[in-house]
């Protein structure tokens, strides 16, 4: 067999599969950018950056078996570092006139701290939001896998992670503009944010961003340390006594998870021109987890699809009837993992087969049944397409 | 008529009155209140002090507040606030006319200042002795010296007496008396007050040019002697203090995590909606207080006793429901339980938001449990919170009864430890699930009874233990009582003994790296389950 990495780029869809792609490729980058109406544009393009953090999620969730009730700490952090570019990239345009970002006039501070230099440079921020995360992530992650925390344990141990995070931030001492976070950003690479054309340039590099992410982590799990990763979400006991070390996939699909939120956090915060946080609370995170789940996890372009359905009737929901939104929500919480534990990616299967004339119903593969202990396991459709 | 009678009787007392000026002359004495010359109106006050009329103290602090004026009759009335007052009978009355306030110079202060700390110094009443004492040390006056060292000479009570040395030290600390500075310091030294601590630090310091404010040896080693001796009681009274509020906060923590604790080791899943039983426990509180001022108000001291056994009804109602309805259908997959709890979690907050607003309620405290036991000077514990350690002792020792004594505890014991097995020797599993889930709902509940006597109730009252608790599962370990309530008094008291050095955000953050840091050594917790049962 070919082993070429191009080769096997190619054999991640089907034709069909690489058409349905090809035609989300062109509808994300072309067709919603040329006939969206302006006021959408960021608020797609939000979803698109949630469409990203959901990718990750559904990576260390439904891929390896972890959920992490903290992804929203490293959204955050993707988006602060950002934040804190933009927030120089103002200049003396501020309310106080000040070289010094207008929350460090109002405490009276003299001059930078030591841990915002550098951020007047665009490439600088771009990589601490992607690196800050990511050593984070990866110091707590060994901490965490070493000692064999699992399940329960290690999600509430994130959720501290954010909480924690959470009550950092909030502290105007900790030199991240506090209650308020980071806000009134101006340009960005030169180019003003109120601007249309500049919106309509971040929701494409959005869309570009989802698109490679998603081709990304495709190939990461169709790869055989996909295949390792699904193995230790089924029984991580037995991959152990197989001579793999589970700490090291584990670590390195939890980093690049953060990698990857980080990413989303960095397109997020132009778009909606503010980052607190806010974002790190415990809540937020959880919701994230819930795009996954509706979305279906292990599906990866399931869990894009949940976390733009989620939001979009989050949108819808709390223009309409603000005081049912936390109904609807929790009900989603408590009724998609009783009923709909696939999520909507397995009726969209389901859909694809009726169309196809139901020939293939048969040989739909079925998820084990769950064992006592362990995550019901998900089976991909890709895993099956590039087994030799 | 009543106030012919009222003459009389004062008549009497001022006849009875050994010291007492003759009527006439107090009358003068009143009357030369409103003259436009400040030293006979000093020269009033003083006579009226010495006078020993029971209506001289009222009448001297009313100056003092400027509430004394003739109306235009000439008769003298205080403002008590609410109305006017006779000065000299207390008698309520209208003002007649147009009132002309008494002006009070500093010369006239200066003779108020004394005369009516001398009056309070005297009065028979031992509290209203302590209490002048108290205010004279707290603001000394150093035309009161002569005062209080007099007060000090006839004083009886040894409170009272320490009060005033303190208070007469505090101020001859500044004497040019190197003899008297000496005497004051050892004073301070022999009655340890931790307020003094800013007066001794300037007795000690240097000028900015560098000279000593205090020269003389002898002073300055009993000042570093008494600075020391504060700086010992300090902190003793701030460990007590931490310990004390750590308990409490312990106890919290244990009432709000118990339950969470107990069906994490029975069904291994979290109940994210556990925080919300502490605040339906909460409101629960709320509207048994707003049941009994509607209809018993003459019992409304006595609402809490009701609310106990409502709180846990009604939340472990909720639990029950709670397990019915959706944790058994999830049974087996920990992080989706996970998940639908917290949905649920969000519709109760959102339930209660709908039925109560989403503004905190208010819930008042009892008579019983207002106020405070005061250990020692500058440490006070409110009595709520002593009751809510109180409680808390009450409600494991019933729990403990109830999972070590009874044929229900017993059958949790056995399908926590092996849930296979005990279904297999007729443990009804299912049952013993629901019952035991309402049971750790209600036990939340009446922490959400206890909460409502510490602060605010509002919808979002659950969410903000939500984090802590699990903290306390994590460390104390899962299904045993005794690491339950290690992990929750180790929580607490961390917490409180941590916060005052960095701060309260920076303590949390602390506490959470340092729990993180000891799953490292103890993934378990502190008290793990041993065996196949502890495989999470």
């Amino acid at each position: 067999m070919d082993t070429s990495i191009l080769a096997r780029f190619v054999r991640l869809h089907d034709r069909r599969g690489w058409t349905a792609f090809g035609a989300c490729a062109v509808l994300l980058l072309l067709v919603l950018p040329l006939t969206l109406p302006d006021y959408l544009v960021p608020l797609l393009g939000k979803f698109l950056c949630f469409a990203i953090a959901a990718i990750a999620i559904d990576l260390i969730w439904g891929f390896t078996g972890i959920l992490s009730l903290g992804h929203g700490v490293f959204f955050a952090l993707g988006g602060y570092a950002i934040g804190m570019y933009l927030m120089l990239e103002i200049g003396t345009a501020g309310v106080y006139r000040s070289n010094l970002p207008d929350f460090m006039v109002f405490l009276d501070w003299k001059e930078l701290p030591w841990f915002w230099r550098g951020f007047d440079n665009f490439g600088f921020a771009v990589l601490m939001a992607l690196l800050v995360p990511g050593v984070i992530a990866f110091v707590f992650g060994y901490f965490a896998f070493r000692s064999r925390i699992r399940g329960v344990y290690f999600s509430i141990i994130t959720q501290a992670l954010t909480y924690a995070a959470m009550l950092l931030f909030f502290r105007n001492e900790t030199g991240f503009g506090g209650n308020n976070g980071l806000t009134d950003f101006k340009h960005i690479y030169g180019y003003s944010l109120s601007d249309p054309a500049t919106k309509t340039g971040l929701f494409v590099i959005s869309g570009a961003a989802l698109l490679l992410v998603y081709l990304g982590s495709r190939y990461l799990v169709c790869s055989k340390l996909g295949r390792v990763l699904r193995a230790v979400r089924d029984d991580e006991a037995k991959v152990r006594f197989m001579g793999y070390d589970p700490l090291r996939y584990k670590l390195f699909v939890w980093t690049l998870s953060a990698v990857l939120c980080g990413l989303a956090g960095a397109l997020y915060v132009p778009q909606v021109g503010i980052i607190n946080p806010g974002e790190m609370q415990p809540a937020a995170s959880i919701e994230m987890a819930i795009w996954v789940a509706v979305g279906g996890r292990g599906t990866l372009f399931g869990a894009a699809a949940g976390a733009l359905v989620v939001n979009g009737a989050k949108s819808v929901f709390t223009g309409l009837a603000p005081e049912l939104w936390l109904y609807v929500l929790g009900a989603t919480f408590v009724l998609i993992p009783v009923l709909a534990p696939r999520g909507i990616a397995a009726y969209g299967g389901v859909l694809a087969q009726l169309l196809r004339g139901r020939r293939a119903v048969a040989d739909t593969p079925r998820p084990p049944e769950p064992d006592r202990e362990a995550e019901e396991s998900v089976v991909t459709e890709g895993s099956a397409e590039v087994r030799p | 008529m009543r106030n012919a009678v009222l003459t009389l009787l004062f008549a009497l007392v001022v006849a009875l009155c050994p010291r007492a000026v003759r009527a006439g002359e107090l009358e003068q004495a009143l009357d030369d209140l409103g003259s436009d010359d400040f030293g006979r109106v000093a020269a009033a006050v003083v006579s009226i002090a010495g006078s020993g009329h029971p209506r001289a103290l009222p009448v001297l602090q009313a100056l003092e507040d400027q509430k004394l004026s003739f109306d235009a009759s000439g008769a003298l009335l205080i403002d008590t606030g609410e109305g006017f007052v006779m000065a000299i009978s207390g008698e309520p009355r209208a003002p007649n006319g147009a009132l002309r306030a008494i002006a009070a110079n500093n010369r006239v202060r200066r003779a108020l200042g004394p005369a009516v700390s001398r009056l309070r110094l005297s009065a028979p009443d031992r509290a209203a002795r302590r209490e002048a004492a108290l205010e004279l040390f707290k603001r000394p006056d150093a035309a009161t010296l002569d005062v209080m060292r007099r007060a000090l000479e006839r004083e009886s009570d040894s409170e009272v007496r320490d009060l005033l040395s303190l208070g007469i030290a505090r101020l001859e600390l500044h004497s040019e008396d190197a003899e008297r500075r000496l005497a004051a310091v050892t004073t301070m030294r022999r009655l340890v007050d931790v307020s003094l601590r800013e007066d001794l630090e300037r007795l000690v310091a240097a000028r900015p040019d560098g000279s000593l404010v205090e020269t003389d040896r002898r002073i300055r080693k009993k000042a570093h002697a008494a600075l020391r001796a504060i700086e010992t009681k300090t902190t003793l009274i701030n460990l007590v203090a931490n310990t004390f509020y750590g308990l409490s906060l312990g106890s919290v923590l244990l009432l709000a995590s118990l339950g969470l604790g107990i069906t994490f080791g029975l069904m291994r899943v979290i109940n994210m909606a556990h925080g919300e039983m502490l605040m339906i426990g909460a409101y629960t509180t709320f509207v048994v207080q707003n049941l009994f001022l509607g209809f018993a108000p003459g019992a409304l001291d006595w609402y809490l006793l009701a609310a106990l056994p409502a709180a846990f009804l009604v939340c472990g109602g909720v639990g029950i429901a709670l397990e019915r309805l959706v944790v058994r259908h999830l049974y087996g997959r920990p992080l989706e339980t996970l998940l639908a709890t917290w949905g649920i979690s969000l519709m109760l907050i959102q339930t209660v938001r709908l039925l109560f607003g989403a503004q905190n309620v208010t819930v008042a405290n009892p008579s019983w449990l207002s106020g405070g036991f005061e250990l020692m000077p500058n440490l006070v514990m409110p009595y709520s919170r002593l009751a809510i350690v109180a409680f808390t002792v009450g409600v494991v020792v019933l729990v403990g009864l109830l999972l070590y004594r009874t044929s229900f505890g017993l059958q949790i014991r056995a399908v926590t430890q092996n849930r296979g097995m005990a279904a297999s020797m007729g443990i009804p599993a299912k049952r013993v699930d629901a019952l035991t889930f309402g049971l750790g709902s209600g036990v939340a509940g009446l922490g959400g009874v206890a909460l409502s006597q510490l602060g605010n109730v509002g919808p979002e009252l659950g969410q903000s233990y939500i984090v802590d608790s699990f903290m306390v599962v994590v460390l104390g370990g899962v299904g045993d009582l005794l690491g339950a309530v290690l992990g929750a008094m180790g929580l607490g008291l961390l917490n409180k003994y941590v916060e005052p050095m960095v701060g309260a955000v920076l303590g949390k953050i602390i506490i959470l790296t340092l729990i993180v840091l000891f799953i490292q050594k103890r993934p378990q917790g502190l008290f793990a389950l041993r065996g196949r049962a502890a495989e999470v």
